[in-house]
């Protein structure tokens, strides 16, 4: 038990995606100007990282690996070249059901999240998690864990991006710093702070 | 066609900078920014994925439905992905291994999607290619300033040859431990952001 929760410590805070990895900047730019849309489309992003890393994981372990075909007769078959482009086929079909789902469940929130829905599936932080966890060799269960912990770190860190750039509208910065450079900053000085709890273990 | 050619190769590059203007193409680019080495094969893997996918869409814009466009989109950029990142682990493993992810993010790069979307699907193919080329170079002009200045300051080497000797192997300069940290790209990138904003006015955003 403490292994997984050492995953999701280590992936909320530690190995943030946006802020030490850098994925997922250009949805995490775009959307954290204000906390209400930056809290749905957070969400959004852990419930499709919750459900495509533990999906790509199984089709990495019983599809892809050598000896992954085993089950099928073809113990020698090595397809961890198609990688790339499955992961990103499951991706998209999970963006694609998520957003069915949610248009005829929830269109409020479909309807706040609007053109953002789509890009998701281009976002690098959902993809990256799926590529760290082939890197890293996870088990089913870590892989969970695992995207449970990055959808939970980009969601803390676009909402906590979100907060202090509705203040910043208040503030008067030179003019070519205004917008975009000062998230730039911002998010630094975020990225920064997540860094001073690095060395905590459980 | 309103522009040329060189107008469409130059633009990119310096008026309308993928990274600095249109905010695309960050999210795989800076976690490589800390060698020029890493960077500037960064830089070369975009380019040619960009160039290429144009190329390659554009020549097939009329064969593309509507609906399903941006799954075709994404196959063909995954498709030279893979053929790139093969490239690499077959013949600079090491590169490989530093790049770790960041070759597969090219895929899901804003920057490709982008010009593929924005203007591969309604433009001739050398046109196409050329504004890849333009677009790919434009992200690597960026990557590689910051990357310049990372290691530099950070290290005291620049390719991994050392220029500035360190203090640890008996030279005069002490690294600036900053620069390495992940964070150090989001101030470099700001302070860029800044630069060219002030020399082009036109790209400030309205208060």
């Amino acid at each position: 038990m403490a292994h997984y929760l050492d995953i999701i410590f280590r992936s909320i805070f530690l190995e943030n995606l946006p802020l030490s990895f850098f994925l997922g900047m250009c949805t995490f730019l775009a959307i954290s100007k204000q906390v209400k849309t930056a809290t749905g489309l957070g969400a959004a992003v852990l419930v499709i990282m919750v459900i495509t890393v533990p999906i790509n994981n199984l089709i990495l372990n019983h599809l892809l690996k050598p000896g992954g075909l085993a089950w099928a007769g073809q113990p020698d078959l090595d397809l961890t070249f198609l990688g790339l482009l499955t992961y990103i086929a499951v991706i998209a079909g999970v963006v694609q059901i998520l957003e069915m789902v949610l248009d005829r469940f929830v269109p409020a929130l479909y309807n706040s999240l609007g053109i953002f829905l789509p890009l998701l599936t281009v976002n690098c932080a959902i993809f990256g998690g799926s590529l760290f966890m082939v890197e890293r060799d996870y088990s089913f269960g870590e892989s969970v864990a695992y995207g449970f912990g990055a959808g939970g770190g980009f969601f803390l860190a676009v909402v906590c991006l979100a907060g202090i750039r509705e203040r910043l509208e208040y503030a008067n910065p030179p003019a070519g710093l205004r917008g975009l450079g000062l998230t730039f900053i911002t998010t630094g000085l975020i990225a920064i702070a997540f860094m001073g709890l690095a060395g905590m273990n459980i | 066609m309103a522009e040329t050619r060189m107008e469409l190769f130059v633009r990119p590059i310096f008026k309308r900078n993928p990274i600095a203007l249109l905010v695309l193409g960050i999210c795989s680019s800076l976690a490589v920014t800390g060698q020029m080495t890493t960077a500037f094969v960064m830089s070369v893997c975009v380019t040619l994925v960009v160039a290429f996918s144009s190329l390659i869409i554009s020549i097939v814009r009329f064969q593309i439905p509507g609906s399903v466009r941006i799954g075709i989109q994404i196959t063909v950029i995954a498709t030279l992905v893979i053929l790139v990142d093969q490239i690499l682990k077959a013949y600079y493993f090491e590169l490989s291994k530093q790049l770790s992810v960041y070759v597969g993010l090219i895929i899901t790069n804003c920057i490709v999607m982008g010009r593929a979307e924005g203007y591969a699907m309604s433009n001739p193919p050398i046109s196409s290619f050329i504004d890849g080329i333009g677009n790919g170079l434009g992200y690597g002009v960026i990557l590689m300033a910051v990357a310049f200045v990372r290691e530099l300051l950070g290290a005291g080497t620049l390719f991994g040859f050392e220029v500035l000797p360190l203090t640890s192997n008996g030279g005069w300069y002490v690294r600036n431990g900053l620069l390495v940290l992940p964070a150090s790209a989001f101030f470099l990138i700001a302070l860029l952001i800044w630069f060219l904003r002030s020399i082009d006015p036109d790209q400030q955003e309205k208060s």
